[in-house]
């Protein structure tokens, strides 16, 4: 897969006819390649083998005579000679499935699988038609829900070991499992341990009969009734590819599809329930207006689009264009955002644009570093440095994949995060570095890197450490500073940060790192400085770790300040015509990011505030500030395909936007690959895609400035003239690579190749280190974790998690209730110091505000932190922080 | 209901015995059967934890094996064999014998909770036929006059049988010549040549 093609093969003969096979290919994959079909239950080609159903029995001859073998055991070996259609290995067939349907209940006219289920299918090619069991079959409680979404019949199972394999060798989270023996033998969780997995939908997905069928899907179409179109999944940035099926209308399901390259078929339940909502009665079906924030009624009334579109372009027509202001469009195809990327930028004339809510990465950093694919991270003996979130909560496929390089092809992995991820137990080191003090880790970790700096650094006397550096000197002075701050680091010691740092030097095959934020409570800027270390790593190349769905499209296509598409800062776009002449003017001046809108904002500086797509008072990191940001602005327009809480406060002007299944265009995935997203069903009312309402806003505003940009094709083919990394991007490429997509050339390893400044731009002055701030330790046991907090005192790590309170989430109905209650989670070690009892119902209190929580203990958090979900039902963790400030101290409260 | 304390300390050395902690998985099934006569979902969470695998596998696990138990039984478990010789030789009486004894059904416990009759296949004590095992220790050619003494004692404490709760703590003593020559593992000088090279550093 990941690994270099053997130039070896090895020749067998399959019925006769000479076939090339890889070394080490199992017989069932090799024939498949060449165009032999052996029928299979159990076996899937991204598990093991376990030759459990014994379907795929043919004959094989390694010099001993025929005899009957499971191909999906047995590798290919040189000469080996194969019958697949002998009389033997029909008979085998035969009879294998007349013993499968034994016990099977052939209720498939009633079975959600009948149609596309591989016993039905190869009952009718391989089996016998007639059954000579007249006994009574097994009968079972059924259907018995193993979790939330997805329910078991046991009558149904054939035991193929496929769910209980991925649950244990893919997801790692071995929560079925067969249990009891022979004849007893059955799936089953634990006592009071459901399959609460998040990955639980993939089981369903593989199960080759209807044993499992997940919630959304039971009993809603049969398969024949479905169409189907392969597009890209919209809930986080690894962009996923799916298989889109609808009925009437109606998306009904969505399967992952087997790209190599990113997600091999697999999806996190997110993925593949995330639907749901789409088809939610509460999308906007039109548009819909209300009086200013002052008047007496503040009722929406529904309006048409032209009334609605002329009230915006009203407004964005009276205010001057430093007054005007977008955030967000991580929702939006590519397209889309390349066209209100134009109509902000090349048409109103405004740089207020941020598709980013204060919780992402500087662009200039995603842009300019070199980058690395999801293939790069998982390639074999590779090393990943993640400095970035819970890959499982946060991008669940890519966990995955990680987890799969981690176990089966020996990367090796190094996590710099404020908790224990999902992968901690996987990880070579772990360092915890105290809230606020992550660059000065990473730095330590990356001088580190250098034997000589280290030994130097080790050394008792500094100017002996520093003779013997000889001109590293300052990096060892550096390291020695580093040490100091990420040593004040609760848990984080001097010999796990070289150790750590060991591994990065030694990293054979490659290091990736991983880079994202990963505390919301602390600043966008110290992965600035993190990232600034980081490039001083020999070959070390980049997967930013993105919020939200299509950040690096919207990233990719100038919808960030000071940013056209093309990776180009406004002053390095020339005089004459912007951008091949296709845009009718530029910014005069570099514009304000997510925070600096949001304070103008708050000022009364913003006339026009559009939200695309955007909810800051759930998504900023500063509830305060959004929520006066919101009201100040004169006018705030939404588009969306929801009135979130930002609307229902501030919005003016609602206009309703078509989803990810409902308009075609591109999407640009975290690696800065540009697959396709299909429209397979209309949006609700009159719902319009989001290129079309910019485009019609365009024209209001210049006439003639978007002719010729009607279907997303001619988007993409502006957007490929204007913008040299979208060049790429042919109708032809897109086709040929139907299913894994086309890769935008990043920074190269070399920091050569295009981009922004060959990468070097992003690199700003570094942020003054930050004072471990909080009171002096306790003087009565230096040796406290919590050194430098009062009494129940912690320092706030806020973190996303996969289901929470999010609009899109709250409107999925197999998914709303799977977001964990509010809980504020401290190290054991900690219990005595909050002063109040663990279990109970506190009040976590900032300098800024409060939420209330469950106080609990948990492991993965360091000594000295309290954890919080970042938006947990009824407590948005960012009531706690200030925009701006490096360590948020909480309190807990008995309340 | 989780493991005693001394349990614990019996756990963490039958872990150490072994070069991943997941090989203990079977002993310690054991260990805690031998503490509360079956695996109380309380005992599998704590194992499950001690060998790092989930609740799942340790019940999937046990559950493959017939003598792991799932449910509640008596302080001592009688199996009474009725297998070809013990079947010739009044297997099935005896059997029917303690039940009504007893007055349970096959499978059942009495009132008590002190017994648990149960119907076993071969014991593979043929030439003691009829026999029985009560918590896994033998008794042969038992007539029912002594299944009744044998019930009698075990009420007194005279049978010389453990309850389950002690039973781990109480060793079976085999006369020296018969011992099987296995190496108890603490005197073990060399690792067991199964063990991969790698592993045995990794056991270092």
């Amino acid at each position: 897969m990941t690994a270099t093609e053997p130039e070896t093969t090895v020749e067998i003969t399959v019925d006769g006819a000479a076939v090339d096979a890889k070394p080490g290919e199992m017989l069932i994959a090799a024939c498949e390649r060449s165009g032999t079909y052996i029928p299979r239950f159990c076996y899937h080609s991204r598990m093991s083998p376990v030759g459990m159903c014994r379907m795929c029995l043919v004959e094989v001859d390694t010099g001993r005579g025929f005899a009957l073998q499971p191909s999906c055991m047995v590798p290919v070996s040189e000469g080996m000679k194969v019958s697949t259609e002998s009389e033997a290995a029909k008979k085998a067939q035969d009879g294998v499935l007349e013993f499968l349907l034994i016990n099977h209940p052939l209720d498939c006219p009633v079975c959600d699988k009948g149609g596309e289920c591989p016993l039905q299918d190869q009952t009718m090619a391989y089996g016998p038609g007639e059954t000579r069991f007249v006994e009574e079959k097994r009968h079972f409680p059924k259907p018995i829900a193993i979790s939330e979404t997805v329910f078991l019949d046991r009558e149904r199972c054939i035991l193929c070991d496929r769910c209980t394999r991925f649950a244990d060798e893919v997801a790692g989270d071995a929560l079925i499992h067969f249990m009891g023996r022979g004849n007893h033998t059955e799936v089953n969780t634990f006592t009071g341990e459901p399959f609460a997995s998040y990955f639980s939908g993939n089981t369903v997905q593989i199960c080759p009969v209807g044993a499992l069928t997940a919630a959304p899907y039971r009993f809603k179409a049969r398969p024949w009734d479905l169409t189907e179109s392969l597009s890209t999944a919209w809930v986080d940035s690894l962009g996923s590819r799916v298989a889109v099926q609808a009925s009437r209308n109606r998306v009904l399901r969505v399967l992952g599809a087997d790209a190599d390259a990113v997600n091999w078929g697999w999806l996190s339940d997110k993925e593949r329930f995330g639907f749901e909502a789409l088809n939610s009665e509460a999308r906007l079906p039109a548009p819909k207006i209300r009086a200013e924030a002052d008047s007496d009624s503040r009722e929406f009334r529904r309006a048409g689009w032209g009334e609605a579109l002329e009230a915006v372009a009203d407004a964005l027509r009276a205010a001057s264009p430093e007054r005007v202001a977008v955030l967000g469009g991580a929702r939006l195809t590519n397209e889309a955002q390349y066209m209100w990327a134009k109509l902000a930028k090349g048409v109103v004339g405004t740089d207020n644009v941020d598709s980013q809510l204060g919780d992402g990465l500087d662009p200039r950093l995603v842009l300019g570093l070199p980058r690395a694919t999801i293939d790069d991270a998982c390639r074999p003996g590779g090393t990943v440095l993640l400095v970035g979130p819970d890959p499982k909560e946060e991008l669940p496929t890519l966990y995955l994949r990680l987890r799969h390089a981690i176990v089966n092809d020996g990367v090796r992995l190094v996590e710099v995060t404020p908790h224990a991820t999902g992968l901690s137990h996987l990880a070579e080191h772990s360092l915890r570095p105290r809230p606020g003090t992550t660059a000065e880790l990473v730095r330590a970790l990356v001088l580190a890197t250098d034997p000589d700096v280290l030994r130097s650094a080790a050394m008792e006397e500094p100017v002996l450490g520093a003779l013997a550096a000889g001109s590293k000197s300052d990096r060892v002075s550096e390291l020695r500073a580093a040490l100091t701050t990420a040593e004040t680091s609760f848990g984080t010691d001097r010999a796990g940060i070289e150790s750590a740092a060991r591994a990065l030097s030694g990293a054979q095959g490659g290091l990736v790192a991983v880079l994202g934020r990963m505390s919301l409570a602390e600043p966008a800027d110290i992965l600035d400085d993190a990232a600034r270390d980081l490039s001083r790593l020999p070959s070390v190349r980049v997967l930013p770790a993105l919020r939200r769905g299509n950040a690096m499209g919207a990233l990719e296509a100038g919808l960030a300040p000071d940013l056209v598409p093309g990776r180009m800062r406004l002053e390095e776009v020339g005089d004459g015509a912007p951008l091949a002449g296709c845009w009718p003017r530029l910014p005069a001046s570099p514009g304000l990011d997510a925070s600096g809108i949001l304070r103008a904002a708050a000022r009364g500086d913003i006339d026009v505030l559009v939200l695309l797509g955007a909810d800051p008072l759930n998504d900023f990191v500063d509830r305060d500030l959004a929520y006066r940001g919101l009201r100040g602005a004169s006018v705030v327009v939404a588009v969306d395909l929801f009135e979130n809480d930002s609307v229902s406060l501030a919005a003016r002007i609602v206009l309703p936007a078509a989803g990810p299944t409902e308009c075609d265009g591109t999407f640009t995935n975290l690696e800065g690959r540009v697959s396709i997203m299909s429209r397979k069903v209309t949006p609700p009312g009159t719902a319009r895609a989001d290129w079309m309402i910019a485009a019609d806003l365009s024209e209001r505003l210049e006439p003639g400035s978007t002719d010729g940009l009607d279907p997303p094709q001619a988007i993409r083919a502006e957007l490929a003239r204007v913008s040299e990394v979208h060049a790429p991007l042919t109708e032809e490429a897109l086709t040929q690579n139907h299913l894994e997509g086309v890769l935008l050339a990043g920074v190269g390893a070399t920091g050569e190749a295009g981009g922004w400044h060959g990468g070097k731009e992003w690199r700003r002055s570094r942020r003054q280190a930050a004072p471990v701030t909080g009171p002096a330790g306790r003087e009565d046991d230096p040796e406290a974790p919590a050194e430098g907090l009062n009494e129940g005192e912690f320092l706030l790590v806020a973190t996303r998690t996969m289901y929470d309170d999010g609009m899109m989430l709250r409107h999925c109905p197999s998914s709303r209730d799977l977001a964990a209650a509010a809980a504020a989670r401290i190290n054991p070690a900690d219990a005595d110091r909050a002063g109040v009892e663990v279990g109970a119902a506190v009040r976590v209190v900032s300098d800024f505000g409060h939420i209330e929580a469950t106080l609990t203990t948990d492991a993965g958090v360091p000594a000295g932190s309290l954890r919080v979900d970042w938006l947990a039902p009824g407590a948005p963790a960012n009531r706690l922080i200030a925009a701006g400030t490096d360590v948020t101290v909480v309190r807990v409260e008995a309340w | 209901m989780t493991l005693s304390d001394a349990n614990e300390a019996q756990a963490a050395e039958i872990i150490g015995w072994f070069p991943r902690p997941r090989s203990a998985l079977i002993p310690l099934l054991h260990l805690a059967q031998a503490q509360d006569g079956y695996l109380t979902d309380g005992a599998m969470r704590r194992i499950a934890e001690l060998v790092g695998a989930t609740p799942a596998e340790v019940k999937g696990t046990a559950g493959f094996y017939e003598m792991f138990r799932f449910e509640p039984v008596g302080t001592y478990l009688v199996n009474v064999c009725t297998n070809i010789s013990c079947l010739l030789w009044g297997g099935e009486e005896l059997l029917e014998h303690a039940c009504e004894s007893l007055d349970v059904e096959v499978g059942g416990t009495t009132d008590d909770g002190m017994f648990t009759v149960e119907e076993a296949e071969c014991i593979a004590a043929c030439t003691e036929a009829p026999c029985l095992q009560v918590n896994y220790r033998y008794r042969g050619r038992v007539t029912p006059a002594d299944f009744d003494r044998l019930i009698e004692d075990l009420r007194a404490g005279r049978a010389g049988i453990a309850g389950h709760g002690v039973l781990a703590q109480v060793r079976q003593s085999i006369p020296a010549e018969r011992l099987a020559g296995v190496v108890p593992p603490e005197q073990a000088r060399e690792a067991p040549v199964w063990l991969a090279r790698n592993d045995v550093e990794a056991v270092r």
